[in-house]
């Protein structure tokens, strides 16, 4: 089915979200729609899918002016949607996830859940998913999750089917699968707008490119364009894929984990008997993918976990079973992974915020008392240092942009003396200039003689940062490598697979891992 | 209080695909419970014992099937019961030193002889009417019931409902005014139902259209409700109680045969309509919820409501029906108030009930049957109370009526433990 944009406009009160966007996708073709965080994308979709009305613009399907007053009316059409965020119920089966919508009963209105299965059943296996359609799909992993909604919207005879970044939560290699599923979609005759901002994706399985940039198309490329073409084009200038860095020189092991094991309420082992180190002027980057213990290991290292065995010591002197305060005072900065949430205070003011790790004594709080004066002062010129786009220390920072946001973050974790710095995720949502600006500082702290710790899932970012890696899998440690490991290697390490040639996957002798 | 069991440390490179690893985490909540407990019994039924002969009076004299009365000697009982007790508690340690849970069955033997020793020691030297007991402790849990399954429903969809007080305030007074006016005790029954909707729709449409905080809106909810009944009693009821509080209560019907079953057919099958339509309406709610279309997608929507809109269901009326058949059914538990027990509406009838009714919900873990159970245990702990100062018990009246509240936090806080309730319960869902 052909499927025709035009001229979409949608606008959030002052700000344009889609300025009349014209998209054409063909029968049969697979159709990147190229573009950084908040250019639009989603948005797009979402009017596609009958989420949200456009105040102007016309959707046309096989050249037949459609209307859609909500998702129902778009997949009667043959729109299908994979959601970037699963719109799946984590407490029902995946027969009752697919059936959901449009039930099927028996007599006496009962539930026909045997009909739903054989419904899964049948499109897994046209796929080769090998979905379980009684399994809960709070048990059944991610990649297999968006297996799930693949049936879903295959189930509903989806003649388009739009991929909201499908590969943000995917191993590599659960990546590849999902590019082979695509491409098999489209030979049976399936359309696919394939939304992302992962140039490597776009380039290896896109018929055509359209690059979106703050709500405008700005171009359409063909998949044989270059990394930096395309990321000119997203960007709007010329960008610098690479982070200019010196080699490290470590020195001491300023943190020494051994036996780190974290277990949650319901006796799940998280973080697996967990043992490394990191010297002082060195960035251990912590790949994996979502949800393999890096969070609970950060969160152990703050203080943050109540059950932790095992020992954890910073320059000699053990953190374990300390309280944040008194991690922080060790000379600990943490950037949290969700920075909205754990992050920063969205109702306070920047300044407020830049303070909220030393509201306990000075130089911020004298006698009970607010020194205003001077935080006014350490605030706006934190805000020059790092750059930080505002209207004034007094902004709340629930209305700066997320790479502004970070800023503010990093502002305040960076203004201790730190022995030790963790950044979690540090530039996940941002846009290409905020994680320049990110990148620098953190190897800038690193210069400076801490030693850092990046948690990230983008293997780009752990591969432009890293001077050592460390590959976790389901709690466990897989393999320490060199900062310049292959990313196939990377990748099969992050399914679980240990390196070849990698220190071993169990912990290495405290020495071995600062020497490395 | 939890303590880590080692975990296993490989010694070798584990294969990936063995899964999440889990560790034990030992909780001695259990065995420290029911060591207390069971140190409580037997400073009640051996330190303090009593002599004499406890009765257990099994069949009322209108049975086909006439049960022998059963004797237990007191102090005798209440020292074996002390055994059994001691012997549980022991084997529940046992258990959880090699890492084991106590089972639910080991916990419910526990407390049946917990309260068997109880039932003996307060009863020397009288006789305790079972069949009595049950009938009072089903009366008084039949509005809880109506109230948790309107719970059940209202929370699964998405919208907590502290508003259950209100609605069968609400329903008991619509009842007994309309009942008294019409003569019609069906029609007071509809009226009641109507009146719990009303109370649903202002809950309904604060929370789901103008997303104000669910609790807020219904603890104000019971209050008004509370206000409006109580002004219009004295004003208005009391004065005239002949014509406008004097409603016809609804007849007993006794099922034939079922009606005979020793012990349980005259508790069970001796009863009004009302009841009835309770029984009906429990297994039509469980049902419903777990097998039909409009269970799937209530819970869905009280789940992950956006998910629930990308598959075309309308969150916001989903919400908002359902709600008001939560309250339609909570209010007919109000009818009971009025048209099945008491007869006539008093000011603040309910006296908590609603509230009991919401905890019967969390006990129940958001589940029709279990929620009805609940609410039984809830009935029989006020149940017992009224039975035992009449036979005369020894423990003080004013300790007796703590026992139904006592027993409530127990339930909730002990053994519910954490529980997971639907994800979506009491966050509006904001369309952007």
């Amino acid at each position: 089915m052909k499927l025709e944009l035009r001229g979409i406009t949608k606008r959030f009160g002052a700000l344009v979200a889609n300025d009349s966007i014209n998209l054409t996708v063909e029968a049969g073709e697979i159709h990147a729609l190229l573009g950084e965080n908040g250019a639009g994308k989603s948005t797009l979709m979402n009017v596609l899918y009958g989420l949200y009305r456009a105040e102007e613009g016309e959707i046309l399907l096989d050249d037949k002016a459609a209307h859609f007053a909500g998702p129902g009316d778009a997949m009667k059409a043959g729109i299908g949607m994979v959601h970037q965020h699963f719109m799946l119920i984590p407490v029902f089966t995946v027969a009752e996830n697919v059936m959901l919508g449009h039930e099927e009963t028996k007599a006496g209105g009962r539930l026909d859940l045997a009909a739903a299965r054989v419904r899964v059943k049948q499109i897994s296996d046209r796929f080769g998913f090998a979905v379980d359609p009684d399994a809960l799909i709070e048990d059944l992993p991610v990649g297999v999750q968006q297996r799930v909604e693949i049936i879903k919207a295959l189930s509903q005879d989806a003649k388009v089917l739009v991929f909201d970044e499908p590969t943000a939560v995917l191993t590599p290699q659960e990546t590849d699968e999902l590019m082979a599923i695509m491409r098999q979609l489209k030979a049976a005759g399936t359309s696919i707008v394939f939304i992302t901002h992962k140039l490597r994706e776009v380039r290896e399985v896109a018929d055509r490119i359209t690059v979106i940039r703050l709500g405008k198309v700005v171009g359409e490329a063909s998949p044989t364009a270059t990394n930096e073409e395309l990321a000119s084009l997203m960007v709007g200038r010329a960008v610098d894929l690479t982070v200019n860095k010196a080699p490290a020189t470590p020195s001491e092991p300023a943190l020494v984990v051994s036996g780190l094991t974290v277990i949650d309420p319901r006796g799940q082992v998280l973080v697996n008997n967990v043992s490394f180190t990191v010297a002082a002027g060195e960035i251990l980057a912590i790949a994996g993918v979502q949800g393999n213990g890096q969070t609970e290991l950060t969160e152990a290292l703050m203080g943050l976990q109540p059950r932790v065995v095992g020992e954890i010591t910073l320059d000699g002197k053990t953190l374990r079973g300390h309280s944040v305060r008194q991690v922080l005072d060790a000379g600990v900065g943490f950037v949290p992974e969700d920075r909205t949430e754990d992050g920063l205070v969205g109702g306070f003011t920047i300044a407020e915020n830049l303070m909220l790790d030393r509201s306990h004594a000075l130089p911020f709080v004298k006698r009970f008392n607010l020194q205003l004066a001077l935080l006014a002062e350490f605030a706006t010129a934190k805000v020059k240092e790092f750059d930080v786009r505002s209207q004034g220390i007094d902004t709340p920072v629930g209305r700066l942009s997320g790479g502004n946001q970070q800023k503010v973050v990093l502002a305040r974790e960076l203004s201790r003396e730190l022995r030790l710095f963790i950044a979690a995720q540090p530039t996940r949502g941002l846009d290409v200039g905020s994680i320049e600006f990110v990148h620098e500082r953190i190897v800038a702290t690193r210069d400076a003689g801490a030693a850092v710790i990046v948690i990230s899932t983008e293997l780009d970012e752990v591969a432009a940062l890293a001077d050592r890696i460390m590959v976790m899998y389901r709690g466990r440690i897989i393999g320490i490598v060199p900062g310049d490991t292959p990313r196939a290697v990377l990748g099969l390490m992050m399914a679980g697979e240990p390196a070849p040639n990698s220190s071993a996957p169990l912990p290495p002798a405290p020495t071995e891992g600062a020497a490395a | 209080m939890s303590t880590i069991a080692p975990v296993s440390l490989p010694t070798q490179p584990t294969p990936p695909d063995d899964g999440p690893a889990t560790a034990v985490i030992r909780s001695w909540k259990t065995p420290i419970a029911l060591g207390i407990f069971t140190v409580l019994g037997a400073i009640m039924l051996v330190a303090f014992g009593r002599d004499g002969i406890s009765t257990m009076v099994l069949s009322t004299t209108s049975d086909l099937i006439q049960l022998p009365t059963v004797d237990f000697p007191t102090r005798a009982t209440g020292i074996v019961i002390s055994v059994l007790l001691l012997a549980i508690a022991t084997g529940s340690a046992w258990l959880v030193r090699n890492s084991r849970k106590t089972p639910i069955w080991l916990i419910g033997v526990f407390a049946f002889l917990l309260l068997l020793g109880f039932l003996a020691w307060a009863s020397a030297g009288a006789s305790i009417p079972i069949p009595g007991l049950l009938f009072g402790s089903l009366s008084l849990a039949v509005p809880l019931i109506f109230g948790a399954l309107g719970g059940v429903i209202s929370e699964r969809v998405g919208v907590v409902n502290v508003a259950i007080e209100g609605q069968l305030l609400a329903g008991a007074f619509t009842s007994a005014l309309v009942a008294s006016i019409t003569g019609q005790p069906l029609l007071g029954l509809l009226a009641a139902m109507l009146a719990g909707v009303l109370v649903a729709f202002v809950l309904a449409a604060f929370s789901i259209k103008y997303f104000v905080d669910q609790v807020i809106v219904g603890v104000v909810l019971n209050v008004l409700v509370s206000g409006v009944t109580g002004f219009l009693f004295t004003q208005l009821l009391a004065p005239n109680a002949a014509t406008l509080n004097q409603p016809p209560k609804f007849d007993r019907i006794n099922i034939p045969f079922l009606s005979e079953i020793p012990i349980l057919g005259p508790v069970l099958f001796r009863q009004t309509l009302i009841v009835y339509i309770m029984y009906f309406a429990v297994i039509a709610v469980y049902f419903g919820i777990f097998h039909t279309k409009w269970g799937l997608r209530l819970r869905a929507v009280g789940e992950h409501p956006q998910a629930a809109d990308t598959v075309g269901i309308k969150v916001a009326a989903t919400r908002f029906w359902n709600v008001s058949l939560a309250g339609a059914i909570a209010g007919a538990g109000g009818a009971y108030f009025t048209l099945g027990s008491v007869g006539a509406f008093g000011k603040e009838m309910t006296a908590g009930a609603g509230f009991i009714a919401l905890a019967a919900v969390i006990f129940g873990r958001w589940d029709p049957i279990r929620a009805t159970l609940a609410a039984l245990l809830f009935g029989f702990a006020s149940n017992l109370q009224s039975v035992l100062s009449i036979i005369g018990s020894p423990v003080p009246s004013e300790f007796m009526l703590m026992l139904p509240y006592l027993v409530t936090i127990f339930a909730v806080a002990g053994l519910v433990g954490r529980s997971r309730g639907p994800a979506a319960s009491g966050k509006p869902y904001i369309k952007s």
